[in-house]
């Protein structure tokens, strides 16, 4: 099949609109706008709903009532819109509601601004909004990955009925890339058995996330932290890169990771033994792989666009059995290889202190280097 | 075979479309291909620029702090990258938008007058084709006529017009070789 050459943001847009998206719901946000903009014209072209809503908060309750009737609904924003929607989100987990939504997350906080940032990671992995839930979220670091992945979540949306969270940067959203795009899915016609209006469905559909009564609530949690036990068993993705003779391993997801692909290319080079972790399911994590390096590699260089929120569940997983570092740029700021290059000859030839608060030191140097603006 | 491009100059040069006919040209031979447009902090300052890696594996970063070639189409694009190409690499530079040229020796340096070339075959806007003919003449990232291919592929219907101007311009910047 022929290549295209598209934008992230177009290329996500459209595969959702191939994997069977019958109702999108959204409001515009840069760097985002092009994915709701290139909806909002091929939607109604084949007959299907778009609705620009008057709200972030409209947008996502919109997507509740669509996610009802068993239809495949997305919603897509930006950082601060993807705040707006965190009510929205604790009730689509409380009522079991399969729908995608797509963060394509700018610098912050407050309002910021346009530029591609990993902050997010915190809000959408750990759950910005009440409750106790989880959203299956994924990182793409191509705009191929990006199509591949949102091709297939929805379907993991419908098979554990959650949220599948897509978490972009600005890099990964306005860069063109070669893609193959899937060719159209059948859309589906008849809701599943749990929707309103399912020809299958036994008496009187009632889907809410109200529990008046706590064992009731307690029993629906133990079920939905089952049914996480499943996705933890069959979702978890991620790409090693020359993980087999690795001394050190760097782990980045998205753009981070894809720049660290660089720098431990060029170590490579200079015959340093440095391999690469570049999760791809964020929710649930690859632990496992964490894990098991952290039992022979000499340590760890974590990269983030952010102020090392991954970091954190890098450092509970290795637990102090060699030495967890950081390097990171936060407020819409993209490091270059070079940068994430030295981070890696500070960690290979550092003083391996497992001890090591890699925020702190991470921190001094970069206040060094940018200064606090006072 | 790595190369990072960027390709700089103030809006409405048409520096974004010289470096889309590039990856373009580059994913039909079957290459790995990125396209960034500035975006960020780089915006700001009136230019606008873009960057074109071309690999033969997988691309990391889509961006270079070193990058193999610039094209600079205007002075302060000139003034900011000139230090950053890394050595043996490639600057080209529309001469008639510049009052200076490169003092840096150890990388190729074309000086092409890329305005009057463009006017001279009619259009002053296919300039930032001309420059990409120069890069790809002196660099041969890609098989021969690739560039022009691409043209002839993914000009959009209503722009087929330029398609003859354009690649005139290819053939005119071509001609441009270093020392």
């Amino acid at each position: 099949m022929a290549l295209e050459l598209i934008k992230g943001n177009i290329a996500v847009a459209e595969a959702a609109m191939r994997a069977g998206l019958v109702s999108y719901f959204g409001y515009p946000i840069t760097p985002q706008t092009e994915l709701l903009e290139h909806l909002s014209a091929r939607m109604p072209e084949l007959g299907r709903a778009f609705v620009q809503a008057e709200s972030e908060l409209g947008a996502i309750n919109m997507v509740y009532g669509a996610a009802c009737t068993g239809l495949r609904a997305m919603t897509s924003s930006s950082s601060p819109g993807i705040s707006l929607m965190q009510e929205g989100l604790s009730y689509l987990a409380g009522t079991e509601l399969p729908a995608v939504i797509v963060d394509v997350v700018r610098g912050g906080p407050g309002l910021g601004n346009i530029a591609p940032s990993q902050a997010d990671y915190t809000q959408v992995v750990h759950g910005g909004g009440h409750g106790e839930y989880h959203l299956i979220v994924l990182a793409p670091a191509s705009v191929q990955e990006a199509v591949d992945l949102t091709t297939m979540a929805f379907d993991i949306a419908e098979k554990y009925r959650m949220v599948v969270c897509l978490l972009l940067d600005g890099f990964i959203g306005q860069m063109m890339e070669p893609v193959e795009l899937p060719e159209f899915k059948p859309v589906r016609t008849t809701p599943p058995a749990w929707a309103i209006g399912s020809p299958d469905s036994k008496g009187q559909v009632v889907l809410t996330s109200i529990n008046i009564d706590p064992p009731t609530q307690e029993r629906f949690n133990v079920k939905m932290m089952t049914r996480w036990q499943e996705v933890e068993k069959n979702e978890v993705r991620y790409k090693g890169y020359f993980l087999d003779d690795a001394e050190y391993v760097v782990i980045g997801y998205g753009t981070a990771g894809r720049i660290s692909l660089s720098a431990v290319r060029a170590a490579r080079e200079q015959g340093l033994k440095i391999g690469l972790v570049r999760p791809i399911s964020l929710s649930p994590f690859p632990a496992k792989v964490v894990d098991e390096l952290a039992d022979r590699v000499k340590g760890f260089l974590v990269v983030e666009m952010s102020n090392g929120q991954m970091l954190d569940d890098i450092i509970s997983i290795v637990a102090r059995r060699v030495p967890v570092e950081f390097y990171g740029r936060m407020g819409g700021m993209v490091p270059y290889p070079d940068e994430i290059s030295n981070a890696i000859s500070a960690l290979v030839n550092g003083k391996h202190d497992v001890n090591i608060d890699a925020r702190a030191e991470w921190l001094a140097g970069l206040r060094e280097l940018v200064g606090t603006g006072e | 075979m790595q190369a990072e491009i960027i390709i700089s100059g103030f809006g409405g040069q048409g520096t974004l479309y010289a470096g889309q006919v590039l990856a373009y040209a580059a994913m039909d031979e079957g290459k790995h291909v990125t396209w960034i447009p500035s975006y960020g902090p780089e915006m700001r300052g009136g230019t606008a620029n873009c960057t074109v890696v071309v690999s033969d594996d997988e691309i990391g970063s889509p961006t270079a702090l070193h990058p193999t070639a610039v094209i600079a189409m205007n002075l302060p694009s000139l003034d900011k990258y000139e230090p950053m190409i890394k050595p043996g690499g490639y600057l080209i530079v529309n001469e008639d938008m510049v009052n200076r040229t490169s003092t840096r020796e150890d990388i190729h340096v074309l000086m092409v007058p890329a305005s009057k070339i463009a006017m001279e075959i009619g259009n002053e806007r296919a300039a930032n084709m001309v420059l990409l003919g120069t890069l790809e003449g002196n660099m041969h990232l890609l098989p021969q006529g690739a560039l022009e291919r691409a043209l002839e592929a993914h000009t959009a219907a209503r722009l087929k017009k330029f398609i003859s101007i354009n690649i005139e311009a290819l053939r005119r910047g071509a001609e441009y070789q270093a020392d």
